[in-house]
């Protein structure tokens, strides 16, 4: 995918699913999640996951992660490549075992029970996992059967969950010939075939087109309406902020955040006013008109021609702030109130801008060798 | 469901999956089965004439069985690459992530590779026919003889799948038994009498368990001469015995070994 063509990092483009987000409180004083300690486990969690730790090597993937997830609630797992949230993906899914800590899926530990736990759970990996010679019927088929369903049952649930995922006219089509929209649709499906109560989405519209995209944020947001409870990792903000109830943010194999998306936001900082000018040179005066408005230092980005300020209140602050500039109301090209968003977050707490648009060498839409396990 | 059961009910969906494959990939049988047809031809006529066979043998009837046991150990080798490929394209962590069989992929994999195997070594039984092969023995003999060529592909199709799962990468695995399984049924009495080696070379064919197996179908088809010089080799006065038990051993490392391997590999 090229930079530019993925969704807008806008909050505007977001058709809400889920509730639309509160304003923030104006002091970023939340309790839980400036420092990322444990959580602690209550009886309606359907993941628990206590000081996680995995190492391949010298290399420490995950170094304590605790996490909960409650029961039909959506977690976001986010973090940049190479942060950790495949692998506890991959141990919650029983992939992995872990070398430290413990993991609970709807009351079952992931290493001892773990054959209780598969089946419980539904997981859809990074790759779409279907065999591309099987038609998209027999790919759902062949997981049913696997999952002990009769024939008749497995065939049927195929084609109910065909039907659902808009791949009916294609079922009978060998996979191999399907859009990658279509792979990860027929891969989520078949993640669903024994109706899961936990459901892993690994990266699920990694590679997909901004519309096949907008259409698997569709069917997640349907099934969470569901009651199904659903860890999703992404490495895309907004769709963390879309479908996500709360998130946890990983970096280097650590939690470094968790709380609502508002939390998050508010955590960095309240709303700033942004002002975008047409020739630099006014901007010193404006920051001199603006700075009694300003409850912290402004930023002044002088190749951007930009201006942004950190305040509190809502829109009289504007009205407030146009009034002071009125002698240079012409230089202004634009001038806003914006809230931080999951960006700022990131970049805020890691000091890195998060990899919103992955590249083609960091995503690649087919798997790659890798040697060692990840 | 009692687990063997179970575990039956596993392999068979793992294995019509992969039969599937080769009905929609007809390049698979035509491949499998051209390649050793080519081998039929290529040495019956054109080496054939060039390898001095003792007295009362022909080539056709000698050559074949060696053929047979080339293209079928050849051919375990997919197991591996499938193997791999699964891996590679998130399958196994799809298998391992549902609550079935843990032993249950492999064997779905290596019973239906024994499947292309039977039809290699059907499509290369007429050929052989044509060009001047035949079954000397009793039908009981021949079945054997069959069975016996079955059973060593088997194991190594076992030994196969553990590399597959450790190398990871399908094109790895298909170089990397080519320069083991090539040796391996070449430096034997898969195309030459083993009176034609040098003394080293000898000595490693007589107990290379290719040698065996061939020299095992060669008596059960038949295709052997009361002229020949008896083997001096234990392993190749007992062929049948010797044969089975590399496959008993084979089979009784690696398929725990394996399993074991698939219950702990991860894809990427």
């Amino acid at each position: 995918m090229t930079p530019g063509s993925g969704p807008g990092r806008g909050r505007h483009a977001t058709a809400a699913h889920r509730p639309a987000s509160e304003p923030a409180p104006a002091a970023p004083a939340v309790p839980e999640l400036s420092v990322p300690g444990p959580s602690v486990a209550g009886m309606s969690d359907a993941i628990v996951v206590e000081g996680l730790v995995k190492r391949y090597g010298a290399t420490t993937a995950l170094a304590g992660v605790d996490l909960t997830v409650a029961e039909g609630s959506v977690l976001g797992l986010l973090g940049p490549n190479g942060a950790g949230k495949t692998t506890v993906v991959r141990i919650l899914s029983t992939l992995l075992v872990p070398d430290e800590g413990r993991a609970e899926v709807v009351g079952l530990d992931v290493v001892r029970d773990d054959d209780a736990v598969r089946a419980a759970i539904g997981l859809t990996g990074q790759y779409a996992a279907v065999d591309e010679y099987l038609t998209g019927y027999e790919n759902l088929e062949m997981v049913g059967r696997l999952y002990r369903l009769s024939k008749a049952e497995a065939r049927s649930r195929a084609g109910e969950l065909l039907e659902r995922f808009d791949l009916a006219a294609a079922a009978g089509r060998p996979a191999k010939t399907y859009s990658g929209g279509m792979r990860r649709r027929l891969d989520i499906a078949a993640s669903l075939i024994n109706r899961p109560r936990v459901l892993f989405l690994d990266e699920p519209t990694t590679g997909l087109d901004p519309r096949s995209r907008l259409a698997m944020w569709d069917f997640i947001a349907e099934l969470a309406d569901g009651g199904t409870t659903i860890l999703l990792t992404t490495q895309y903000l907004e769709e963390a902020d879309r479908l996500a109830d709360r998130m946890v943010v990983i970096d280097r194999g650590q939690v470094i955040a968790r709380g609502t998306a508002d939390e998050l936001k508010a955590q960095v900082g309240g709303q700033r006013l942004e002002l975008t000018v047409t020739d630099a040179a006014v901007l010193p005066a404006m920051v001199e008109a603006l700075r009694p408005l300003a409850v912290d230092e402004p930023l002044v980005d002088v190749q951007a021609k930009r201006l942004s300020l950190p305040v509190s209140g809502g829109a009289e602050v504007l009205a407030e702030a146009l009034r002071r500039l009125d002698g240079s109301i012409h230089q202004i090209f634009d001038v806003g109130l914006r809230r931080p968003d999951l960006d700022d977050v990131f970049l805020a707490l890691t000091g890195r801008v998060a990899d919103d648009v992955p590249t083609d060498d960091e995503q690649p839409a087919e798997p790659v060798p890798t040697g060692g396990a990840r | 469901m009692s687990s063997i059961a179970a575990t039956l009910s596993d392999s068979a969906v793992i294995a019509k999956r992969n039969l599937i494959k080769v009905k929609r990939v007809p390049d698979i049988v035509v491949f499998a089965t051209l390649s050793p047809i080519m081998f039929v031809l290529l040495f019956r006529y054109v080496f054939g004439g060039a390898i001095a066979l003792p007295e009362g043998t022909s080539y056709g009837e000698f050559l074949l069985p060696g053929i047979f046991a080339q293209t079928i150990v050849l051919g375990s080798t997919t197991t591996g690459a499938s193997l791999a490929e699964d891996l590679q394209k998130g399958l196994i962590d799809r298998f391992r992530s549902l609550p079935m069989s843990r032993s249950a992929v492999l064997i779905g994999r290596t019973v239906a590779d024994a499947g292309l195997n039977v039809i290699s070594i059907t499509v290369m039984a007429l050929t052989g026919l044509v060009v001047g092969w035949r079954i000397n023995s009793s039908f009981g003999e021949a079945v054997a003889g069959f069975l016996i060529l079955l059973a060593f592909a088997f194991a190594i199709s076992w030994l196969m799948a553990m590399v597959g799962l450790l190398v990871r990468t399908p094109e790895v695995v298909n170089n990397a038994s080519f320069i083991v399984i090539f040796p391996l049924t070449f430096v034997a009495n898969t195309f030459v009498p083993l009176e034609s080696l040098p003394t080293v070379l000898r000595t490693f064919a007589e107990w290379n368990p290719v040698s065996s197996v061939v020299q095992a179908a060669r008596e059960l088809f038949g295709n052997t001469s009361p002229l020949a010089p008896a083997p001096e080799a234990w392993s190749l006065q007992n062929p049948v015995v010797y044969t089975l038990i590399w496959v008993v051993g084979i089979l009784a490392v690696f398929v725990p070994l394996s399993v074991r391997t698939y219950r702990r590999t991860a894809g990427h």
